[in-house]
């Protein structure tokens, strides 16, 4: 390298050791090393969530039909959403709860909205590995809080949907959502 | 390397010869797995598992490709073409067979081949290496595994899928965008699918580059043996051809003989019922496990329940499971006995034996038990001494142990102490 470095530029190759070739070489392997980076760019960006997936994120539902007690599962972004018309015991018992206690600590206000104390809207998604809990449907199991039992590695959630046991880490989570009218929400 | 008496490679024919002076692969060949590789002459038949784990990769690599002429990897397709090929495609069903219980055969040698590892610490200088690269090939198993038990897209299928990129999802920050990403949409849906077929397909190839990696790696140092004593002399050898291919032979007829039982009258033995459901977002089958092969490192993943100090549940299940298997890249500096063979470390034995074996088995069924007690309270405690055993119960007993006295050399130790015999060279 440094015998055909020194063709041309003999001057050079003495004192500091810097040498005009050095500086081409730093300058070529730089953009060489620039451009081999942005060609990842696409390559790990394919594998992100196309246009459609994203697109298809928002969901309208009727609630007028669920009597309290019961709850319905529907689907936002390809994953299950519980919708669960709570009865005044089931608020009773998850406001009782002193929220200090809990590993995600929240009060059921704070999960539903104003004035609609008794509508819990949570995604039907186990904060610990992603199974659906059950609980959502007629006869179902639901766990020793009365809410969700997942039965995959055993979470156990409240009335309010919130991890009282077992090992997920975070409450059910509630997710974007808007009353429309008295009996239709959107989600997204 | 190899030693100085190996046969040399000498052909006879002049179009071989042709050959050996433009391309010497068949010279390659007879001095890695021919006549020119000299092998201690004691190995017992554990030593025939790095073959058949050979054989099984070969055996996955034949069925994966034709099966992949029939599959459809598309979520609206893809279980009605893996039924297809069940029902419709000629020979399909066995060729499907074959490929489903040809996995759970690679991991049963895989796993013989690890705990022979373990016994005669075939994981020591000067073969670290080696086994720093099998660790590298059976993680790389569990991925393609895991991959291509999504590709059916039955319920388990789907719901493997979403537990193990659920894990991705423990990673404190950058957890959720990551599975996102991993994905390609909030749960395993078409783009999931497609992705896992395409690594499916690419993994096996980078196993086999592994693998190939794994050989040479041996063939520097040589193979290890049962006594854990270095080869002396050419008489503790024996050429590879025919010695060690007769033996791995006639253990490849008896490995084949029980796969081909397992094949033929026990396809869906291993396998699960779900997995003919196709797959379905809105229900999880009430009873999630993964495939066999996974339950040990299941059940650790399980047995953390509750937060340690600031590290939540989910994160300690995910770190464990990993560090479970991270752990064996660093049991050669762990184990500081000089005594490779287990038969000469009477602690070392009783660990493994009473120890380590029973925590496996323990925690290998608590994998495939339901998510609650008594399972979970014995996970805890055999994944405890899990990490003892390497982390602590090892590096002490190497430490103050006494190894029994080892023979003198591997011939003495197969012929016993016989002046005459011991001078005495195989005749090849």
């Amino acid at each position: 390298m440094s015998q055909d470095a020194g063709i041309g530029a003999p001057e050079l190759e003495a004192g500091e050791g810097v040498r005009r070739r050095d500086f081409i070489n730093i300058a070529a392997v730089a953009t060489a090393g620039v451009g081999g980076v942005a060609v990842l760019v696409p390559l790990i960006s394919q594998m992100a969530p196309s246009a459609d997936v994203l697109a298809a994120s928002s969901t309208e539902v009727d609630i007028s039909a669920i009597e309290p007690g019961q709850a319905i599962k529907t689907i936002f972004r390809k994953q299950p959403v519980f919708i669960r018309n709570l009865t005044p015991a089931e608020i009773a018992e998850a406001d009782k709860v002193d929220v200090g206690s809990l590993r995600d600590p929240q009060t059921l206000a704070e999960r539903t909205k104003e004035g609609k104390g008794n509508i819990l809207v949570t995604m039907g998604v186990c904060t610990h590995l992603g199974c659906v809990p059950l609980g959502a449907g007629e006869g179902e199991v639901k766990g020793e809080f009365g809410g969700y039992f997942c039965p995959c590695h055993g979470s156990h959630y409240d009335t309010a949907g919130r991890i009282r046991k077992g090992p997920a880490p975070k409450n059910l989570e509630v997710p974007e959502y808007a009353f429309n009218s008295d009996t239709v929400i959107k989600i997204g | 390397m190899s030693f100085p008496w190996a046969n040399e490679y000498k052909p006879s024919h002049p179009a071989m010869q042709w050959l050996d002076e433009k391309l010497p692969l068949p010279r390659l060949v007879y001095n890695a797995v021919g006549a020119g590789y000299p092998v201690p002459r004691n190995l017992n038949y554990f030593w025939n598992f790095g073959i058949l784990a050979g054989v099984c990769l070969a055996l996955q690599l034949v069925t994966g490709i034709v099966l992949a002429m029939h599959y459809a990897p598309n979520a609206l397709v893809a279980f009605d073409s893996t039924e297809h090929i069940m029902r419709d495609v000629n020979w399909g069903w066995m060729l499907r067979y074959a490929h489903a219980n040809g996995a759970s055969a690679f991991f049963v040698v895989v796993y013989i081949h690890i705990f022979r590892g373990f016994f005669y610490s075939s994981y020591k200088a000067p073969r670290e290496m080696i086994w720093l690269l099998g660790v590298v090939i059976f993680l790389l198993m569990m991925a393609t595994a895991f991959m291509g038990y999504v590709l059916p897209w039955g319920q388990m299928s789907f719901w493997g899928a979403k537990v193990i990129t659920g894990l991705f999802g423990a990673i404190p920050l950058v957890g959720e965008p990551l599975q996102t990403w991993l994905l390609g949409g909030f749960a395993p849906d078409n783009a999931a699918l497609n992705r896992f077929f395409s690594l499916h397909y690419l993994l096996p190839f980078v196993i086999l580059g592994v693998v190939i990696l794994h050989i040479w790696a041996l063939h520097i140092p040589g193979s290890s043996n049962p006594t854990g004593v270095d080869v002396k002399t050419e008489s503790d050898t024996v050429p590879f051809h025919p010695y060690y291919t007769a033996k791995d032979g006639f253990g490849l007829g008896v490995f084949l003989l029980i796969y081909c039982a397992v094949l033929f009258f026990g396809p869906n033995m291993l396998g699960h019922p779900d997995n003919y459901i196709p797959a379905n977002p809105m229900s999880t089958p009430a009873h999630i496990v993964p495939e066999w092969y996974f339950w040990p490192f299941y059940a650790i993943l399980r047995a953390f329940t509750v937060d340690i100090l600031f590290i939540p549940a989910k994160l300690m299940g995910v770190l464990a499971m990993f560090g479970a298997i991270l752990v064996w890249f660093f049991l050669p500096w762990l184990d500081r006995s000089p005594v490779r063979s287990g038969h000469y470390r009477p602690m070392f034995r009783k660990f493994f034996w009473f120890g380590l074996i029973p925590t496996m088995a323990v925690l290998f069924y608590c994998g495939g038990a339901p998510a609650e007690e008594p399972y979970v309270m014995l996970s805890q405690l055999a994944s405890l001494y899990y990490f003892a055993h390497f982390l602590i119960i090892l590096p002490i007993v190497s430490a103050i142990e006494k190894p029994e006295p080892l023979p003198f050399s591997i011939t003495e130790a197969v012929l016993g102490k016989d002046e005459a015999a011991a001078l005495e060279a195989p005749k090849a």
